[in-house]
Parts: structure tokens; sequence; C-alpha cells
């Protein structure tokens, strides 16, 4: 830190990325997901209710996807949603979703440093100790991505992207080997499947950790303003993204339900790693080792990465202390934001247990989720498709918005099953701090510099 | 429209600021911890000296069951057994839908009302 000092405001972000990092980006935060975490939706539900559960988290995605791609094409700049809200709905609005994402996010990578010590004590147990400290390496793995954050935004998603890539050709080739081309498939769906165990009750409940498959897609938006051509990169790298992920997480299913009892599955901790271990190929259990490693790697890396934008870009409007919103003279980065972040998911990864962890993520992107129907609605009505130049226009409006509002309340309800004090507990927290910013900290906010596209006066205003 | 001008905020009030949300974002995240009122938990139902076919399983299941490291039906017994519970109180749902509801009424109003102020100062301003 001796060598930085407080950048001038005017100093901005390096515009060096291309489609690829976008789709890095996206796929490399949620790929975990098939890793880690999808599977507490079979422990919910059972082996068929995840899969529904899949489906139908992959239709809220798709909605969360098309509709991200056409605002963000158009709001180029960074904080993705959070900008997205301060020019369409509002100052306070703009507020809450930056804390969503700051909190999804933050959740999201203690969640990863938590997998990467339970993967660490489980690969030492198999050489035949009795287990490991994990902390050290949780802790180890948050402060060397935030290093790497810190040290430049190209070189961190050039590694997401390699790490991803290396993560996401180990499930496709678990997959080919467990099925085509085995000669004697490990593969026994018709021994291990049962029927729903909670009935279709378990079906709604199990949507609580769908979402996991697919969770923080939505930070694609978060790079727009290091992107090389916003309007094309971010549409293409998003939506590949989600194609990516839908085709991910079925074969993650597939393949997992066919190997081990779902009563098993619901609560492995690293389920794909299990079913490489199952498959008998030590082969495969080495390449899936390193890819729930790098996989987590690589989610923890994107987060941090898009945490910290959304809370720069907070501090850069003064809606946070504007010391958050300096940029490193050097690497170009938000190195205040990242570096103040880093604590905080340490004191979850290191105190709160995994399915909390993950809960907390899920109730903060839902919340996300459900702002974004309320966005595009008004960015049409506000500025009708002929007023304003969009790099991409969504498809059947307003079906992706009422199919995702639909989704989310059906989430909600899965949530409140079984984390409802969680849900009760984060809204009355939003509420709280709304009041805060409303009453007390918009204050120091200045109006007219919250509205910087070069558009026309939204109608009706 | 005259341009508002924020106040300046000093070093103290900033770090008191941000205080304030860590206090408030941790206290909500960790209450429910700390209260033990966090997650749903699994139910087993205990059985004495459990067997493979007591417990439900068939042959494959066993045999993946065997290759998990879990050789003993015992000691898969409770993982096999444990179930959820999701009985809710329709009061509970009402208060929880209020809460949602009522969150995000209040936030798009009091985003109206800024955003007013917003949208007249960057096209009506000086």
């Amino acid at each position: 830190m001796a060598t930085t000092h407080e950048a001038p405001e005017k100093l901005g972000l390096l515009r060096v990325l291309g489609p690829a990092h976008v789709w890095a980006l996206g796929v490399g935060i949620v790929l975990v997901g098939e890793y880690m975490g999808w599977n507490f939706a079979v422990g919910k539900g059972g082996a068929y209710a995840a899969l529904i559960a899949c489906w139908f988290a992959g239709t809220l995605y798709s909605c969360v996807a098309m509709i991200d791609s056409e605002v963000t094409s158009t709001v180029a700049a960074a904080g993705g949603q959070y900008t997205q809200a301060k020019h369409i709905v509002g100052p306070l609005m703009a507020f809450n979703v930056g804390l969503y994402l700051v909190f999804a996010y933050t959740m999201l990578e203690a969640a990863n440093a938590i997998t990467v010590g339970f993967l660490m004590d489980e690969v030492a147990k198999m050489m035949g100790t009795d287990g490991i400290d994990q902390r050290p390496f949780i802790i180890l793995a948050i402060m060397f991505l935030a290093w790497l954050n810190y040290r430049g935004v190209l070189a961190t998603l050039t590694f997401s992207l390699v790490i991803t890539a290396f993560a996401f050709t180990a499930v496709i080739l678990l997959f080919l080997f467990t099925t085509v081309l085995s000669g004697d498939s490990p593969m026994r769906h018709a021994e291990l499947m049962t029927d729903l165990p909670y009935g279709w009750l378990g079906v709604l409940a199990s949507m609580h950790f769908g979402l996991w498959y697919y969770l923080g897609i939505e930070g694609t938006t978060q790079a727009a303003e290091e992107v090389r051509s916003p309007a094309r990169s971010l549409p293409f790298g998003t939506l590949a993204g989600i194609m990516t992920l839908l085709i991910a997480a079925t074969l993650t299913w597939y393949v997992c339900v066919g190997l081990m009892p779902w009563e098993y599955l619901g609560q492995a901790g690293v389920p794909l790693f299990d079913a490489a271990r199952l498959s008998g190929s030590t082969s495969l259990m080495v390449l899936l080792g390193i890819g729930t490693l790098f996989a987590t790697l690589a989610s923890a890396n994107g987060c941090i990465n898009d945490a910290s934008r959304a809370w720069f870009a907070m501090g850069r409007d003064h809606y946070l202390p504007a010391w958050f919103g300096a940029v490193h003279p050097k690497y170009r980065t938000p190195y205040r934001s990242i570096i103040f972040l880093v604590p905080i998911a340490l004191i979850f990864a290191l105190g709160a247990p995994l399915d909390q962890v993950i809960t907390f993520s899920i109730l903060s992107g839902l919340l996300g989720y459900t702002f974004m129907p309320i966005n595009i609605i008004l960015f049409r009505k506000k500025w009708p498709l002929d007023s304003i130049k969009r790099g991409y226009e969504h498809p059947f409006h307003p079906i992706p918005s009422i199919t995702l509002f639909t989704l989310c309340a059906v989430t909600y309800f899965a949530v409140f099953l079984g984390y409802g004090t969680q849900l009760i507990a984060m809204i009355s927290f939003y509420i709280i701090v709304s009041l805060w910013f409303h009453f007390w900290r918009y204050r120091f906010v200045k109006r007219a510099d919250q509205f910087t596209m070069p558009w026309p006066r939204p109608k009706g205003y | 429209m005259a341009r508002y001008t924020p106040p300046k905020q000093s070093k103290l009030g900033q770090l008191i600021d941000v205080i304030v949300l860590l206090v408030l974002a941790i206290g909500a995240l960790y209450l429910p911890l700390w209260m033990g009122l966090a997650g749903s938990t699994k139910t087993p139902v205990p059985q004495d000296a459990p067997t493979w076919e007591s417990l439900g399983q068939n042959p494959t299941m066993v045999e993946k069951w065997n290759q998990l490291g879990f050789t003993d039906p015992a000691a898969a017994s409770d993982m096999i057994t444990a179930r959820f519970d999701y009985s809710f109180s329709w009061i509970s749902l009402a208060v929880m839908v209020v809460v949602i509801v009522g969150y995000f009424v209040m936030m798009v109003r009091f985003s109206e009302t800024e955003y007013r102020e917003v949208i007249a100062e960057k096209f009506d301003g000086n």
C-alpha cells in the first residue's frame, strides 16, 4: 500500500476485456454451483425434484440474462444492475441493488473458500490422515485472489478464463467417460432413482437451492466499464454463458443421480468429486478434484471482481463514503473496495456453516432478480424502443418479466419453507438501511450526477 | 432549477457511516445463527439394529454406499432416514408476504421521490 495514493476522480477503469472474458466472468462465478451446493436441492425434494428445479431455475435465469442483456447493452457502466437502477428506478433502489450485489457475491466468495477447505480436508483423509485444519486454506484462497484482483482486471479474468475452461471440460469428460465412452457404464439410474420423498411440496422447496446452479450469471454486467465493445460483448458473453450453464447443470444432475443414492447426494460437500470417485477411475477422480478446486477459485475470483466493482461504484456516487471510489493509480483497479471486502468474506467463511452462507447469497440474489422485472418494465415505459439505441432488444416483452416475477415468488416460498427466519432478518436489514439511506445518507449525493447516460428525458417526467 | 449542493462529510462521519452499515449487515446475517433460529434441520428416525433392507436400500444402493465408505448400515441410518419438516403456519406466510411486498413498495415510492429530483436537476438545472 506504500506505493499507492488517492487517485484523482477522473481516473477510469481500463477497457481491455472481450466477449470471452465476459463469458468467463459469468460462467466462472457460477460453474462452482455444479461442483457443490446444487445438490442440496436433492436433499430438499429428491432427485427428480432437483431436476425440475434445475430447469425452472434455468428458465428464471434465462429471463434474467435476456432482461439484463438489453439493459446493460445500453447502460454500459461499472456497477451493472446498480447503475441500471440508478438511471431507471431511482437512487434508493440503486443503493439496495448495490448491496444485493455485494452481499450475494461476498457470501458466494465465502462459500467457495469453505469448499476449498473442505476439499483439502477430504483429500487429506483419502491419503490416510485424520483430516487437516481447513482454516489456513480458506484464508489463503481469499487473500491470494484478492491480491490478484488488486493487481489488475485483465490478469484476473484471464486466469478465470483458463481455470473455468478446465473446470467445464472436466464436467464434460466425466459425463463422456461414465456414459458413451465407457464399455461397462457405472451409471445405475433405474436402481437409484426413487419417487418424490416429499411429494410436490419438496419440488417447491428444492427451488431454494435450484438457484445455485446458475447464481451469479448476472455478474457479467459488472465488467461493463472494462469491456472494449459493451453493446456486443455483454449480450454475447451473457447469453453464451447461460447456455453453457444449462448444459453443465443438466449433465451434472444426470451423472450424480446415476452414481449415488439421493440421501447421500443431498448432503454431499463435493458431489462431482464424489461422482468421479464412484466412477472407478483414478484419473477422473484427480481431474474432478482439480476441477472442483479450479471452479471454486474461478468463482471466488469473479465474486471479488464483481462485489468490489459494485462497492466502488457506490462509493464513487457517494452512496457510501467517497473514499471507496478511488482507482489504483498504477493497476487501475478499485483497490480500496477489494481490500475492504476481504475481512467480511473471511468472517463468514470462517464462522458460518456452508448451507447458511449459500442461503445468504441466494437471498441477496433473489432480491436482485425481483428488481429486474420492475427495472425492465420501467425502462421500456420511460424509454420506448424507438427513443434510444439498444445494443440488444429482448423478445416477447413482457412475458420474460412476468415469468421471472412468478418464479421469484415461488422461490421466496421455497426459502420460507426452510429458512424463513433468515429471509425476514435479511429483509428487515434492507428496510432499516433503506430508511438510513433515504433520511440520512442521500443528503451527500449530488442529484444530477446520478444520471450520466446521454439519453433524452424519460417519458412522464 | 437551482442545483443541490451536498454538505461535505468529515472523515469521522464517513467512518461512522461504514461502521453503522457493517454492524447492521453482519448483525442481521449472524443474529439468526446466534439465536439458533437459522435454517431447517433434518430429523432422523432412529432404528434399532438397522439393516440395509429395513432402510429400504436395494442391492445397487448398498453397493454405492459401500463404495462411499459406509459398510455398516448403522453408520448411514441417520442420513437415510432424516427428513425435513415442511409444515408451516399460514400466519407466518402472510407476515412474510406483507414484509416483502411492503419493502418493495416502500423502496419504489422513496426512489420515485428521489428520481424526480435527479431528473429535474439533470434536465432543468443550470
